[in-house]
């Protein structure tokens, strides 16, 4: 791979490197083979994008802004900082933009139930937006610590009119409700679609989820050139599986002067059992179908993650973060839950913006970035979502909430 | 299928076969209930008429099995299980009675433990080889290499959504038998076991497959009567682990004896067989 002699580092699947592939009972296959090819057709059908833009422009609301954000970025070193907006979008996240297109290719497969996974929600939430939007069935799968972290979200989706399924099995996490999405897909595929929420999974979930998400990139990449002429010194995202930074980072994969950061959730600290950092702490094995790198211990048995984060508490990534990180063109660095709802709490004060405690984690990258790229240097930050859902765990953090205030 | 004179499983179900039934393959996890239990419940097993032993390794993430599989491995990872177990288990269980004993079990274990020492651990453990549900043929090169060094069988599983270039290439390459799932689903007991498998049984003798066992929903007598009068070998799992948590040992005994009776229902079948197809 590295001998490799192409000019574009961009890569289709199943495999990216090593990395990627499908690691799935036989049972999927036909149903993989099948979105592979109408995700294919549907690349090629103007149709298909023009639809898809509508909707982008008057559903979602995109393109979503740039902003750029000078009094918290006095706490980097002095180093611009740009905040590409995916908060702004409806719904609340990035995850709306990878929905709506899969919501799409349901229909043109003809499948008239969804189904999903979800660990802050924000998946599920779009999931849910996009099957009432379109008169889907939809049913939701969330690990039980989820669903009462994210309370707020379960809320959302039941009201969407979705069947939310608290999964009680293993880790009770993101990790727990793929398998339980993956069981309901082998089971019931003839009639259903699996809308799976990041850039993992087997193939074509990672290539399908990022080509989903590049809108991000593509469309900060020419905010950033109008507003600062250049382009910029970094971009900066969360990792949970990846797909807010692979959104963002495709668009500047063959600009070898852009740095590319994806911040990794460190829980209690990446040296601590009590982690997310996959990338910095795992090894290459098999999880959810992909060969990536991930958690696990000695007989590759999978590790549970922590996180404060429900998205990122996930102890696996996409397999073209794996290629990346190998190839060097990604750096991928942890970030604790303390650095992260201290960076929240910055941005919610300097600058009036609370974002979502995953994309706090790329803001509290960015903070250490600045101070090391320097005052000249220019940071481009995907925002991912923001962090209403988030308030009772913000709210404990910070203690924010009278402990004699009148439950409502 | 290749290499079928090496393959001991492959033996056990064709003298099954030539006796006029079919073989029993039974499913049992290692360390559940614990590790000594579980190899005495296998052993009881064989010793109760199953022909073939299936011992599956615990797994953290499980995604082809339902919640009684799901709950007995998580029990046996709680419990303290290591991979280290199953080859231990393989090679007590094959003291003690005479039956080949496939391992089933998901594909990061058998990466990290290393795929060559893995088939050569099994081997001198006198394992038969491995089943492995999330293992397609397309991804599995290394292991194709190893099981041919070993002289390990195979086995792969073949869905009713599968295409016929996909069974073909399955037969191919599988070892032992073909995996056939009777239904699009999960482990665990169903009332009635799919229209789907008798087609896909059906199918994969239409590519060449001489080693076929059904497994997914089998929970009976008649059901492996059934089946058997079609395929090769019927795999109950299930249903025999929650025997064996609702009544231990002995349960386990008695549901693969009443099973086994399914077996010999069948040889009294006029039509079973491949004879008939
Ligand atoms: C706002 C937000 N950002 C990031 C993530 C993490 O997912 P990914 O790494 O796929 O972008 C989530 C997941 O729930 C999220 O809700």
């Amino acid at each position: 791979m590295t001998s490799d002699t192409r000019t574009s580092l961009q890569e289709q699947g199943p495999y990216f490197g090593a990395y990627g592939g499908r690691y799935v009972p036989e049972s999927l296959i036909a149903a993989l083979d099948e979105l592979t090819e109408a995700w294919e057709a549907a690349k090629a059908d103007p149709a298909f994008h023009a639809e898809l833009d509508a909707l982008h422009r008057d559903y979602t609301g995109r393109p979503s802004i740039i902003t750029e954000v000078p009094r918290f970025a006095e706490h980097a070193g002095g180093a611009r900082i740009i905040l590409k907006r995916e908060d702004l979008n409806h719904t609340g996240s990035h995850k709306i933009n990878n929905v709506l297109g899969q919501a799409l290719l349901t229909k043109r497969i003809g499948k008239k139930r969804v189904i999903a996974e979800t660990g802050a929600g924000q998946h599920g939430v779009a999931t849910a937006t996009a099957a009432a939007l379109f008169g889907l069935d939809c049913v939701v799968y969330m690990g039980e610590v989820d669903t009462e972290r994210q309370a707020l979200n379960v809320a959302r989706m039941r009201l969407l009119g979705a069947e939310v399924v608290p999964v009680t099995a293993g880790s009770r996490t993101l990790k727990d409700a793929i398998n339980e999405a993956m069981r309901d897909w082998v089971t019931n595929v003839d009639t259903t679609n699996y809308v799976f929420g990041t850039v993992a999974g087997p193939h074509p979930f990672p290539a399908m989820v990022r080509d989903l998400q590049r809108i991000i990139g593509d469309e900060a990449r020419e905010q950033v050139l109008a507003l600062t002429g250049a382009l910029p010194t970094a971009v900066a995202a969360c990792v949970g599986g990846g797909s807010n930074a692979m959104g963002i980072f495709t668009a500047f994969i063959d600009d070898p002067d852009v740095a590319l950061y994806g911040f990794e959730a460190a829980g209690d600290g990446a040296e601590t059992p009590r982690n997310a950092a996959t990338i910095t702490k795992g090894r290459p094995g098999v999880l959810h179908g992909a060969r990536s790198y991930m958690l696990q211990d000695e007989d590759g048995q999978t590790l549970e993650s922590h996180s404060i984060s429900a998205g990122l508490d996930y102890p696996g990534v996409g397999p073209e973060h794996a290629w990346l990180a190998d190839l060097g063109r990604a750096q991928y660095r942890p970030i604790t839950d303390t650095e992260a709802m201290t960076a929240l709490r910055l941005l919610a004060r300097t600058e009036g913006i609370i974002p979502a405690i995953e994309s706090a984690h790329a803001l509290a990258g960015a903070l250490e970035l600045g101070r090391e790229l320097g005052p000249d240097s220019v940071i481009l930050v995907n925002l991912s979502g923001r962090g209403d859902k988030d308030m009772s765990t913000a709210g404990a953090w910070f203690d924010l909430i009278d402990a004699d205030a009148d439950q409502v | 299928m290749t290499d079928t004179a090496t393959s001991s499983v492959e033996k056990a179900i064709a003298d099954r076969r030539a006796a006029g039934s079919g073989a029993l393959v039974g499913y049992l996890p290692v360390g559940f209930p614990d590790l000594g239990t579980s190899i005495d419940a296998a052993v009881a097993l064989v010793e109760n008429g199953v022909d073939v032993l299936e011992l599956g390794l615990p797994y953290s993430d499980p995604v082809m099995d339902g919640p009684v599989i799901q709950a007995a491995t998580q029990q046996a990872i709680s419990n303290g299980f290591r991979l280290r177990h199953g080859f231990e288990a393989v090679r007590e269980v094959r003291a003690r009675v005479d039956a080949p004993v496939l391992l089933m079990t998901y594909w990061n274990p058998v990466l990290q433990y290393g795929v060559d020492r893995f088939a050569d651990d099994l081997a001198e453990a006198g394992g038969a080889g491995l089943i492995t549900p999330d293992l397609i043929p397309d991804e599995a090169d290394l292991w194709l290499a190893a099981s041919d060094r070993a002289g390990l069988d195979r086995v792969f599983l073949a869905a009713p959504s599968s295409s016929d270039d996909r069974l073909r290439h399955a037969v191919e390459i599988s070892r032992g038998f073909v995996y056939a799932v009777s239904t699009m689903g999960i482990t665990g007991a169903r009332s009635d076991v799919d229209k789907a498998a008798r087609l896909l049984v059906d199918r994969l003798r239409g590519v060449g497959a001489e080693s076929v066992c059904v497994g997914i929903g089998i929970s009976t007598a008649e059901q492996v009567t059934e089946i058997l009068g079609y395929a090769d070998g019927a795999i109950v799992g299930s249903a025999l682990v929650n025997a064996l948590a609702q009544g231990g040992v002995s349960a386990a005994a008695e549901l693969a004896a009443r099973l086994a009776e399914g077996t010999r229902a069948a040889s009294r079948r006029p039509d079973a067989g491949p004879s008939a197809l």
